[in-house]
C-alpha cells in the first residue's frame, strides 16, 4: 500500500534502487548498502566485544554463553577442516557468519519501511537489504578471493603455487597453458558462485516480497478497506508475505551458513598441498 | 547493477570486522573458556581423587571394623573362660567350706551329745542319789558317797 504514482513498474524500481552518491562511474558509492551493512557489522562487534569484555571464567550470563557457543562451534568448524593451528579462520568464519546473517535479516523489515521512512525523511532512494546489491556481496567473496591466494601462498610458497597452477591437475609442460585456465577458471569461479549465489537467493526473496506487495498497489487506503476485491486482494497479501516471511526464516540463515561453510571449504582447500 | 567504489568500501570493512573480532573479541572469550575448561577439569580430577580416597577409606574402615570384631570376639571368648573359671572356683570354695561347716556342725554335734551324755550321766546319778534316799529314808551322806557316785557315773 505504498502511495500509487507511477505504478507497478515505478514502484518495482523505487524499491530496488539504491540510494547513489557520485557520477555513476566507478567511484559512485551506494551509501545505503554501506551504512546498513557498516552499522550491523558494528553491531555485531559490538556485541561480541560487550560480551568479552564481561567474560568471566565463573558461571556465564546469556549473552556470554550465546557467544561462547558461536565462539566455539566456529573453533570446532576450524579444528574439522584445517590441520594444524589457524588464528585467523576461525574469527573469520565467526564475522562472516554474524554478518551475513544480519545483512539478510533486513529481508524481513517490511519493504516499504525503510523507503517511506527515509523518503519522507527528504531521500528519494533506501535500499535496505545490503545483500541485494552485487557490490556488497563481490566485496565479500573478492575478499575471500585474496584470502584463497594468501593462503596458497603462505602454505606452498610462491614457487609451489605457481608450480600448481601450471602443473595440475595434468603434470606435463606441453599442458601447462591448459592446466593455467583451468585453475584459473576454478580460482575465479569460487567468489563468482560465492556472490551470485547469496545475491541471487536475496534478490528473488525481496524480488517476491514486493511482487506480493504490490497486490494491493492499485488501491487507496480506503479502497482497500471497503470494497469486496480489496479485502481479499489484502488478506491473500498477508498471507502469502507470512509464508514467504516464514519461509525466510529458513533461507536467511542457510546462506549465511553456506557462505561460511564454502569460505571456510576453500581456505583448507587452498591450504592443503596436492 | 553496476560495480563501483561501493565494493572497496565493502571489503574495507570486512578486513576491520575481521581484524577487530580477532583481535578483541576472540583472546578474552577464549581465555575465559579455557579457565572455565581448566577448573571444570580440576573439579573433575579433584572429584575422582575424592572418591579414590572414600575408596580407600572405606577400605580401611571395613578392615579396623573386621579387626575390631575379631577382638570383640576374643575379649568375650576370654571373659567367657574367666567367669566359667570363677564359676569353678566358686563352686570348689562352696564346696570346701560347705564341707568345713559339715564337718565343724558334725563336730559340734558330738560335742554336744558328749555334753549332753555327761549331763545325763549326773542327772542319772543324782536321781539314784534321790531314789536311793527314798529307798533308805534317810539321808545319804553325799559327801561320804561322792567317790563311789562319781565311780557310778563313770560306769554308765
Amino acid at each position: 500500500m505504498s502511495d500509487n504514482s507511477g505504478g507497478v513498474t515505478y514502484y518495482i524500481n523505487h524499491h530496488l534502487t539504491n540510494w547513489s552518491i557520485g557520477d555513476g562511474g566507478f567511484w559512485t558509492i551506494h551509501a545505503d548498502s554501506l551504512i546498513v551493512s557498516i552499522l550491523l557489522g558494528s553491531l555485531f562487534c559490538w556485541v561480541f566485544w560487550m560480551a568479552s569484555r564481561n567474560a568471566t571464567e565463573g558461571i556465564p550470563g546469556g549473552l556470554q554463553n550465546f557467544v561462547e557457543m558461536m565462539i566455539d562451534a566456529m573453533n570446532k568448524l576450524t579444528r574439522d577442516t584445517f590441520s594444524g593451528h589457524n588464528p585467523l579462520a576461525a574469527p573469520l568464519a565467526l564475522t562472516i557468519f554474524c554478518w551475513i546473517f544480519l545483512m539478510n535479516l533486513m529481508d524481513l523489515v517490511p519493504i516499504d519501511l525503510a523507503p517511506e521512512t527515509m523518503g519522507a525523511l527528504g531521500w528519494e532512494y533506501f535500499k535496505i537489504l545490503p545483500t541485494v546489491n552485487m557490490n556488497v556481496t563481490f566485496g565479500l567473496s573478492l575478499s575471500v578471493l585474496g584470502l584463497i591466494i594468501i593462503y596458497s601462498i603462505y602454505y606452498k610458497g610462491a614457487k609451489g603455487y605457481l608450480h600448481e597452477l601450471f602443473f595440475h591437475p595434468f603434470n606435463h609442460w606441453s599442458l601447462a597453458p591448459f592446466n593455467f585456465v583451468l585453475n584459473f577458471v576454478e580460482l575465479f569461479a569460487k567468489p563468482i558462485s560465492l556472490s551470485l549465489r547469496l545475491f541471487g537467493n536475496l534478490y528473488a526473496a525481496e524480488l517476491i516480497f514486493i511482487l506480493i506487495a504490490t497486490l494491493t498497489l492499485s488501491y487507496g487506503l480506503f479502497e482497500v478497506f471497503t470494497s469486496i476485491g480489496g479485502i481479499a486482494l489484502l488478506l491473500g497479501q498477508i498471507v502469502l508475505a507470512t509464508i514467504w516471511a516464514i519461509f525466510h526464516i529458513l533461507v536467511i540463515p542457510l546462506q549465511a551458513f553456506i557462505f561460511m561453510m564454502l569460505t571456510m571449504v576453500y581456505l583448507s582447500m587452498a591450504a592443503e598441498s596436492h | 547493477m553496476e560495480i563501483n567504489a561501493t565494493l572497496l568500501g565493502q571489503m574495507i570493512a570486512f578486513g576491520i570486522f575481521v581484524w577487530f573480532t580477532m583481535k578483541f573479541v576472540w583472546p578474552n572469550v577464549s581465555k575465559a573458556m579455557q579457565a572455565r575448561q581448566d577448573s571444570i577439569s580440576d573439579g573433575l580430577a579433584a572429584a575422582e581423587r575424592g572418591r579414590k580416597d572414600l575408596e580407600t577409606a572405606n577400605e580401611k574402615a571395613d578392615e579396623i571394623l573386621r579387626e575390631a570384631r575379631q577382638k570383640a570376639n576374643e575379649i568375650i571368648e576370654k571373659a567367657n573362660k574367666r567367669s566359667n573359671e570363677a564359676i569353678e572356683e566358686a563352686k570348689s570354695t562352696a564346696r570346701a567350706e560347705g564341707e568345713r561347716q559339715l564337718a565343724a556342725a558334725q563336730a559340734q554335734i558330738e560335742q554336744e551329745i558328749n555334753q549332753a551324755k555327761t549331763e545325763l550321766r549326773e542327772q542319772v546319778v543324782t536321781l539314784a542319789i534321790t531314789g536311793a534316799t527314798r529307798v533308805l529314808e534317810r539321808e545319804v551322806d553325799a559327801k561320804a558317797h561322792n567317790d563311789l557316785l562319781s565311780d557310778l557315773a563313770k560306769q554308765l
